[in-house]
């Protein structure tokens, strides 16, 4: 459909689609909305690998996929080791891999497969140096598995096994700082995106697509169902989560820090925002409260500090 | 060209001369030499269009390898007992996905105790994968048998991994001669591979590995069931071709040592049976009408063979270098379930023998010859599990 001249054109996403009708993700997933993204910019010549996570439902049982390019489902914990084995392959076979027209070799995995069972295949991804790319899409718990706690998840939060009693018991420790392991590589590239801001994150697309080496891309994704959130509140949800420096979004590029934020010259918004909105933070109380925001404060400010010191 | 060399290294010229394109491997010992020398091939520029992905863990290595056989490319591994071991989980994706990648596997002890040296158990134990195994005798048989396992598992009809296995330091470390033809022999023997499917299709994606419902799992399953019978003949025929070309001979899935006019054979795997074919020799001088059945395909497992063996003996001395606890020796589970049927009924008995690397040897298999001798002459069996030679 041609869009009308009068009619302000507010997103400058290619119009074709690779990521088709039929998935079978939850109302509201945010993750399926990435991956409609990142087929977005690289059309169909991408080769996906995804472990075990929501993404090998919502690409949907055999024969079927809703994905319009290469997809491999593999073990849980093997992400960056398969796609390392795809990029050498396609490589021993003299395919172009990688930059303008290259074939592009993405680990999609979550939370739990990334930064808990995944992190050490993740990391001989990246010391390799393998030309691929890495996608954690961030619901901050295990979601197809019913709702546990990752190393991922905040501290503070209700999941099925850190649930809120009378004991008042809830997710005890903070959010790991997956970016910060990966950086620890000295990779060339690395940036945090969110689905709110899909311009912001087919530009990150765009730049892992540019950039030779292994890259790697925290997705912040909303999940209704395990966050207890209404369905249609992800992109708010996910939108407030930079807003208030929950969630921060920059860019780490041959040793740079770049925030990369919305409105930059914005103080944070309060946290309570973010998580009034959601379900699992009703088991919060007053303290726990407080210790979240100032974790929050915290990172940012330390955030702010690194993009400075590495000018 | 005829080149003494060591096992690892028999395995490391095959998977030069059979073109591989990926290696991903984890060191370990007994099997590290393997990956070292492949590792040398490259710095040398001897290998064109070789990828050599050094990963993290064994675990990875699988992970890796299955990754690049997906994407076409023939990919080979190498690992031993406790890296066999954290690669279970990959192996049976491996086969799921029916993705023809050759390892090799230096048979090492499990720990605890540490143990560095030559046991069945580790490979024995990936029986259930869905993998083909091949045990070799010699130095010749390991090259021979990666050569091979290629070609069996790139076949159409059989499209699954294969396990080309050798024993730590008996052959591992050990220096023989080994016979390896022309290049150019081996190309017409062993053509680049043809795959089915492969995710560098972009006109025709294709989702590998997708939720299997009740509907369809069931039936996933039994085409793997049906191409393992189908390797059996792939076997056959890849054997005679090779013999025919290079000639060694490896049509017969058991190799049958002088077992005509057997009264008692003894059966077992890997490189015990060389010290057994020597120890019959020796017997026969004796007067003892002694055989040796050497199994050199576990899995598909050549029950007909077996069967034909088992009409025109008396007796079988299995000799097993493994255990499975709580049970017997995991060759003499499985050879006396295929008898159960048949009319063919020949005394068994189960000997535990060399686990952890004890030796084993021309002596040993003596005492065990008469131990069977009385046994059939008697008509009575003694017991039916024997752990010889155990320290009391």
């Amino acid at each position: 459909m041609e869009i009308p001249e009068n009619v302000k054109k507010r997103l400058s996403l290619p119009a074709e689609e690779y990521f088709y009708a039929g998935h079978t993700a939850c109302q509201g997933c945010a993750a399926a909305l990435g991956l409609r993204y990142v087929l977005k910019a690289y059309k169909n010549k991408v080769i996906f690998t995804i472990p075990a996570c929501c993404s090998t439902i919502i690409a949907g049982p055999w024969p079927y996929s809703t994905f319009g390019a290469p997809l491999f489902h593999t073990a849980f914990e093997t992400t960056g080791a398969v796609i390392g084995g795809i990029e050498a392959a396609l490589k021993a076979k003299g395919y172009k891999v990688k930059g303008e027209d290259g074939i592009m070799v993405v680990g999609w995995a979550g939370d739990g497969g990334t930064a808990d069972i995944g992190l050490q295949a993740l990391s001989g991804f990246l010391e390799r140096g393998h030309d691929g790319l890495y996608i954690m899409y961030d619901n901050e718990a295990y979601m197809n598995t019913g709702i546990q706690r990752s190393s991922s998840t905040p501290q503070g939060a209700w999941t099925t096994n850190t649930p809120g009693g009378k004991k008042h018991f809830l997710e005890q420790r903070p959010k790991k700082k997956v970016i910060d392991i990966v950086i620890a590589h000295k990779i060339p590239y690395a940036a945090t995106a969110s689905v709110a801001y899909p311009e912001d994150f087919m530009r990150k697309l765009k730049k892992a697509q540019e950039t030779p080496g292994p890259s790697f891309i925290q997705l912040f994704a909303p999940c209704p169902t395990g966050w207890r959130s209404p369905t249609d509140k992800s992109i708010e949800l996910a939108k407030l989560a930079v807003q208030t420096a929950y969630f921060p979004l920059f860019e780490y590029e041959n040793g740079k820090y770049k925030i990369n934020m919305p409105s930059p010259n914005k103080e944070p918004k309060p946290l309570e925002e973010f998580l009034k909105l959601q379900g699992r933070f009703k088991y919060m109380n007053k303290e726990d409260m407080e210790i979240l925001q100032e974790w929050v404060l915290r990172e940012w400010d330390e955030l702010k500090k690194k993009a400075e010191m590495f000018k | 060209m005829k080149k003494v060399i060591s096992g690892n290294y028999a395995a490391a010229y095959a998977a030069k001369h059979a073109r591989v394109e990926v290696v991903a491997a984890y060191p370990i010992t007994p099997q590290t030499s393997i990956i070292e020398k492949i590792s040398e091939f490259i710095a040398n520029g001897e290998v064109e269009n070789l990828q050599y992905v050094p990963v993290e863990s064994e675990h990875s290595a699988m992970a890796a390898c299955i990754g690049a056989s997906a994407t076409g490319a023939r990919a080979f591994t190498a690992t031993s007992a406790q890296g066999l071991a954290l690669m279970h989980e990959m192996l049976h994706w491996a086969s799921g996905a029916r993705l023809p990648i050759v390892m090799v596997d230096v048979n090492r002890a499990m720990a605890p105790p540490w143990s560095v040296w030559d046991d069945q158990t580790d490979s024995l134990a990936q029986r259930d994968t869905g993998w083909l195994q091949f045990y070799a005798e010699n130095n010749q048989e390991v090259y021979d048998g990666v050569l091979m396992a290629f070609k069996i598992a790139e076949h159409k009809k059989v499209n699954l991994p294969v396990m080309v296995i050798e024993s730590a330091f008996i052959l591992s470390h050990t220096y023989d001669v080994v016979d390896m033809p022309p290049q150019e022999e081996i190309d017409e023997f062993l053509p680049p591979r043809e795959p089915l499917y492969t995710l560098t299709d972009f006109d025709n994606p294709i989702a590998v590995g997708a939720l299997g419902t009740p509907s369809d799992y069931y039936e996933f399953r039994y085409k793997i069931a049906k191409a393992m019978e189908n390797a059996k003949e792939v076997i056959k025929e890849v054997g005679k071709e090779f013999g025919e070309r290079f000639g060694r001979d490896y049509s017969k899935m058991i190799e049958f040592y002088k077992t005509e006019d057997a009264d008692f054979v003894f059966m077992g795997m890997g490189s015990l049976m060389g010290t057994v074919k020597e120890a019959v020799d020796l017997l026969r001088k004796e007067g003892y009408k002694v055989g040796a059945a050497k199994v050199r395909w576990f899995r598909p497992f050549p029950r007909e063979e077996l069967y034909e063996l088992a009409k025109n003996v008396q007796g079988i001395a299995v000799l097993d270098r493994n255990f499975s606890f709580g049970q017997e020796g995991i060759l003499f589970n499985e050879a006396k379930g295929v008898l159960y049927n048949t009319d063919a009924k020949p005394v068994m008995k189960n000997y535990i023998v060399g686990l952890g690397g004890r030796d084993f040897t021309v002596k040993d298999v003596k005492v065990i010859a008469d131990n069977m001798k009385a046994i059939i002459e008697k008509g009575e069996l003694d017991r039916e599990i024997e752990w010889y030679g155990l320290k009391r």
